[in-house]
Parts: C-alpha cells; sequence; structure tokens
C-alpha cells in the first residue's frame, strides 16, 4: 500500500496557463455580472416574484449537490476499506471542496444584498434550514480540510478513517440539508415530500461520480500519466448503479405524488402538459441525463469505451442540471393551492414565465470555473494525483 | 507626546469619550423612535375580517390604492409586471361545484406560525407580539427563502432602486417587504389604510382577541375560513362568503 506516490503536476504548459486563462475570464464574467445585477437590481434578470430562484440557483445546488457525492470515491476507502479508491482519495477531498465553492460562489452572489454576508453569518434563526445549511457547509470545508490533511501527513494517516467517516456522515447530513430545503416546504406542491432529502443523497452520488470522472480522466490525460481500465471499469460500474437509483427515486417521487389528489395538477405540469417543463423532464432529464447513460455504461459495443464514459458522465451532469432546473423553476412555475375546491380565475394561478438571462447564466458558469480553477492550482501545488493509475498498480492495492 | 498622558489617562478620556457618543447617539435614535410609549404585547392579536360577499371589485381597487399610496410601493419604473411588488392582490376565484364566483383581497396573512419566520436565515422576517409579520430591512439578505415558504404568494423583493420613499415606510432594493398591516397606524391606534379605503363592514379591523371588538363579535356569528387552514398556520387574516 506504501507504494502509491503522489506527485504534483507540473503546470507549466501552454495548456495549463490556456485553461486557468480560460477559467480565470469566465470568473471575471461571474463577477461582471454580479456588479450589474447589484448595480441595477435583479429587475435585469428573469427571476421575479413568483420565480424567485432561476437558474443561479439551479447552478448553486447542482454544485453544492455534486460536491457532497465527489466524496464519496474517499469515503469508500476510509470508510467501507475498499483499498483500490484509496489512490482517488486525495482527488475526492479536492474536487468536494472546490464544487462547494463554485457552488456557494453562486448562491452567495446571486442575494439581494450581498454587502450583507456577514449578518448571514452573525445572526442564526436555527429553526431555518437554510441557517443550518450555511453551517453544514462551512462545517464541510473544515471537515474535509482535516481529512485531507489525515491523508497527506503521514504521521495522521492513522486518523484517517475516523476522521473520514465524520466527513462521511457529515456529507449525508449536508445533502439532507440541501434536499430538506425543498422538502420542507409545505406549502408548494412540488415540494412538500420528505422524499427529496434522500433523492438529493442519491442525486449527489450521480452528479458528484461523474464530475469526478471527467476531472480524474481529463487531470490523467493531459499529464500524460497512465490511468488503467481497474479504476475506470470499477467507477463506471458505481456510475451506471448511481444513475439507476437516482431514477428510482425520481419514479417513487412521482408516483406517490400522483397518488395524492392534491398534487396531481403539479404532476400533470412537469410530466404531461407543462411545456418546456414536460420536455426537459423527458427528453432532459429521463431520457438524455439517465436511459442513454446507463445504455451507454452496460451496453456490450459502449462498455469497454473509455470516451463513452466520459460522454455518458457529461450526459448525467447534464441530466442533472436539467433535473434542478425541473425541480426549481418547473416546481415554483406552477401555481400554489390557494383554494382547494375552488379554481382561481383572476390574480394568480397562472404558469409563472421565466425567461433566463445572460448575467444569470454567467454567475453559474463562473461557479463551475471557480470549481474548476481552485483544482487546477491545487494539483499543481499539492500532490494530489497518483503518478501512477496503472493496472497493475491498482491490483496491488486493491488485494493489498 | 504628552508625558502626563498615561494609560490611565488614556483609558479615562476614552471612557468619557465613548460615554458622550453613547449618549448622543440614544437622544438621536430616541428622536426617531416610535411615538408610542405602549410596549407591544401578546395580550393583542391585530386581525382582519374580509367578507367577500360585501366587498366589491371597486372596493378591492381602492385597497390596493391606498396600500399604494400610504406604503410608496407601485412606482417602479423597470420592473416587469411579475417582478414589481404586490402587498396586496385582487383574486376571482370561482367555486368549482356551486360557480359561485367572489372576488377577494389577498396580503400577508399575519399568520400566528409564519413559515416566512420559520425559514429565514437571520431572524429579517419577525413576528411582532400583537401577530404582525414583518421584516426587518438590516437584517434581510435577500435571499428570498421566505418567499418560496409563502403559502399565499404575498411576498415582493425589491427588483430595482427606489426613490420618494415614504419616511415611516424605508424599502429597499435587494429586501424583501409584504404588508406591515400598516403597523405605523396601529402603534398610533389607526387602522389600516386599506380598511379605511373600504369604509364599510365589508373589511373589519381589530384586535381578535378582545372580546369586545367588533372583529371578534363578527367572528363568532358569522361563519368565517382561513385560506390553507390545512396548514394550520391560524392566520390574523380571516375570510367570510367564500
Amino acid at each position: 500500500m506504501s507504494n502509491i506516490r503522489f506527485e504534483q503536476i507540473e503546470g507549466k504548459s501552454l495548456g495549463f496557463y490556456t485553461l486557468i486563462i480560460g477559467l480565470g475570464i469566465l470568473i471575471l464574467a461571474a463577477l461582471g455580472s454580479v456588479y450589474y445585477v447589484e448595480h441595477y437590481g435583479h429587475f435585469v434578470t428573469g427571476m421575479n416574484n413568483r420565480i424567485v430562484w432561476g437558474m443561479p440557483h439551479v447552478f448553486a445546488l447542482f454544485l453544492i449537490v455534486a460536491a457532497s457525492g465527489a466524496l464519496n470515491l474517499a469515503s469508500i476507502y476510509s470508510v467501507f476499506n475498499k483499498k483500490l479508491y484509496k489512490p482517488l482519495s486525495r482527488l475526492s477531498g479536492l474536487v468536494a471542496l472546490s464544487l462547494l465553492a463554485g457552488g456557494l460562489m453562486v448562491l452567495v452572489l446571486d442575494l439581494g444584498r450581498i454587502d450583507r454576508l456577514i449578518v448571514a453569518m452573525t445572526e442564526y434563526n436555527f429553526k431555518s434550514i437554510f441557517a443550518w445549511n450555511i453551517i453544514l457547509y462551512n462545517g464541510f470545508f473544515v471537515v474535509v480540510a482535516i481529512y485531507l490533511w489525515m491523508m497527506f501527513e503521514r504521521r495522521m494517516n492513522k486518523f484517517s478513517h475516523k476522521v473520514g467517516l465524520v466527513a462521511f456522515s457529515w456529507r449525508l447530513i449536508l445533502t439532507t440539508g440541501t434536499g430538506s430545503i425543498f422538502g420542507f416546504l409545505v406549502a408548494r406542491q412540488a415540494y412538500d415530500a420528505v422524499i427529496m432529502a434522500p433523492m438529493f443523497v442519491i442525486m449527489s452520488f450521480s452528479f458528484g461520480l461523474a464530475s469526478f470522472i471527467l476531472i480524474l480522466m481529463a487531470s490523467y490525460k493531459w499529464t500524460n500519466r497512465p490511468l488503467g481500465d481497474i479504476i475506470v471499469n470499477r467507477l463506471r460500474n458505481l456510475l451506471g448503479v448511481f444513475v439507476a437509483a437516482v431514477m428510482y427515486f425520481v419514479a417513487v417521487y412521482h408516483l406517490g405524488n400522483l397518488y395524492l389528489a392534491e398534487n396531481t395538477g403539479i404532476e400533470n405540469f412537469i410530466l404531461f402538459d407543462g411545456g418546456i417543463y414536460t420536455k426537459l423532464f423527458w427528453y432532459g432529464q429521463i431520457i438524455l441525463g439517465g436511459i442513454v447513460p446507463i445504455g451507454l455504461i452496460y451496453h456490450p459495443i459502449t462498455k469497454g469505451d473509455r470516451s463513452m464514459l466520459g460522454l455518458s458522465s457529461v450526459l448525467i451532469i447534464i441530466g442533472g442540471f436539467v433535473q434542478l432546473y425541473v425541480i426549481i423553476i418547473g416546481g415554483q412555475a406552477y401555481p400554489m393551492e390557494l383554494f382547494p375546491g375552488k379554481e382561481v380565475l383572476e390574480g394568480y394561478g397562472d404558469i409563472a414565465q421565466y425567461l433566463v438571462s445572460l448575467p444569470e447564466i454567467f454567475l453559474g458558469i463562473g461557479g463551475i470555473a471557480l470549481a474548476m480553477i481552485i483544482v487546477t492550482f491545487l494539483v499543481k501545488f499539492l500532490a494530489f494525483l497518483p503518478e501512477s493509475l496503472e493496472d497493475d498498480l491498482a491490483d496491488s492495492y486493491h488485494k493489498g | 507626546m504628552n508625558k502626563t498622558l498615561n494609560r490611565r489617562d488614556f483609558i479615562k478620556i476614552m471612557n468619557a469619550t465613548t460615554g458622550v457618543a453613547i449618549v448622543a447617539s440614544g437622544i438621536t435614535l430616541t428622536t426617531f423612535a416610535s411615538v408610542s410609549e405602549i410596549p407591544v404585547t401578546n395580550k393583542k392579536r391585530w386581525g382582519l375580517l374580509i367578507n367577500t360577499n360585501k366587498l366589491t371589485e371597486t372596493d378591492i381597487d381602492g385597497m390596493i390604492n391606498a396600500c399604494k399610496q400610504e406604503q410608496g410601493w407601485g412606482t417602479e419604473i423597470h420592473s416587469t409586471a411579475s417582478q414589481k411588488p404586490a402587498w396586496i392582490k385582487k383574486l376571482k376565484v370561482k367555486d368549482k361545484a356551486t360557480n359561485k364566483v367572489s372576488s377577494l383581497a389577498l396580503m400577508c396573512q399575519h399568520c400566528e406560525e409564519p413559515p416566512c419566520v420559520d425559514v429565514c436565515p437571520t431572524n429579517a422576517s419577525m413576528k411582532r407580539e400583537d401577530g404582525i409579520v414583518l421584516v426587518d430591512k438590516h437584517l434581510c439578505i435577500g435571499c428570498r427563502y421566505c418567499m418560496m415558504a409563502c403559502p399565499y404568494d404575498a411576498r415582493s423583493f425589491v427588483h430595482e432602486t427606489l426613490n420618494n420613499q415614504k419616511e415611516h415606510m424605508p424599502r429597499g432594493k435587494g429586501t424583501v417587504e409584504a404588508c406591515t398591516m400598516c403597523v405605523h397606524k396601529v402603534d398610533k391606534d389607526e387602522t389600516p389604510a386599506c380598511v379605511e379605503s373600504v369604509n364599510s363592514e365589508a373589511v373589519i379591523f381589530g384586535n381578535l382577541y378582545d372580546e369586545s371588538s367588533q372583529i371578534n363579535r363578527t367572528l363568532r356569528v358569522i361563519q368565517s375560513s382561513q385560506i390553507r387552514a390545512d396548514l394550520n398556520l391560524n392566520t390574523g387574516v380571516r375570510y367570510s362568503g367564500i
């Protein structure tokens, strides 16, 4: 086991600097958008009093959910003692922290009063799931940072299993908290369901692993380090199971909702006659983000193809964005049931319109760019990546 | 530096200066403080009773205009229709069985168990002891979670820079706002602007707990309802006729 050699990447190539500059430009574009929105007010965005959370929240929640999922690889080694994953554990922690940083950047920079961030840090309402999430997110940084320290520092290695268990528990609670932001909104038919919490947990497994696989494959390809099939195939199988599990939760969530008469309106809206949301649900979330990746992962022809795994991961990420779009925007677009047994003729009750604006998209992409730039920089300065993940090495970790 | 100014003197001077500063700021604060000397207690629970059988559409339009005039909203120039604030809305609802159409005014329902207060991360959404639900504009960070949680779509987010605000109702870009039940008037023993504008028994304002109040007496004899009573929020705004 001691023969894993972690090494920084050289980070002097043209490609490296191009990547850094490209990501930097995206971050600057995001900051420019934030300045624009904060200066003029949110009227320049597509958000309104009915769609109060828009595209920034789709990006933010995707990144936050994926962050906790990306930590799974480390947990599988530390908590479940699967040694094959040991070489991936440092990168797993790094990707988790980076994605969370990106997600929080987007969430925070969309606030109406960014200047009052200090208020959010000092005034806590402990009844608020949101306030709990602030604690959970900050705590995640601390716990994962300590976890990484335990992994990096040889004399601390012996604690890494225990800290890993804490980190694993923390991430489960964190995603439960994120799902509960929606699950506890009793007034809204689209959200009022406790299943939202475990569904978000399983979504995090899938989105987090898909993001991790892309980062892993890209970093090994771009640095010309060997990445063997044993690890890749293991990740592929895991990804297939996670995507299927997400689809299972989605099915249970919708079937459960259909059974309740009070929710048939929103269910019909999302599943059958919701226009763009129905299309996004079936074509984006289910087919593109679920069925196609499962097909690519398990079909004998595409199974062994690494680029197909990359494609599956991309599709899962796109499907994840679509899923969050349908949940967040679609869930708000459909009106709340204010008068059961009555029909609202005027004043409320129409489907809320939302037209996403460029500043919102720039801000969201800036969050992804921030996550990527953190990963890119830190793999240059600290030894996160094993020098090699060749099959014979992976095999020996596995047996060892 | 003057040699006589030792540490002790310095602390004395600092204390005196701080003391003056505190007293001075206190004077300034009290100058602008509420005129009411009576503390707000939970012995009272302010509420509204809206009788949809008596309330005409003109009445509702009048209520909305009175609210706009009193609180200074509705003059936003950049916001789209769905971005403009709406502290009160006019709704028309039809009973699915009888086809009876009722018009009503919908605003913050001033719940006893307000979901907006529960979800607010910074305690900006708050409920006074007398049941009036408000937003502290100094604590609101503009996260809009309260708007997600409100079952009545009663809250608005300020989407643009505002000018010519009312002195008693500071509003701010990037914060959330809603009906205050004209708390600035209520604290001076006056009635909310919307109630004044109707000037009939179609809308009654008063202390729900006071057995001699008109609202309490009326609620005891007529059938009334709360919107989304199933959520068990015990709203301060009640309706009859729907």
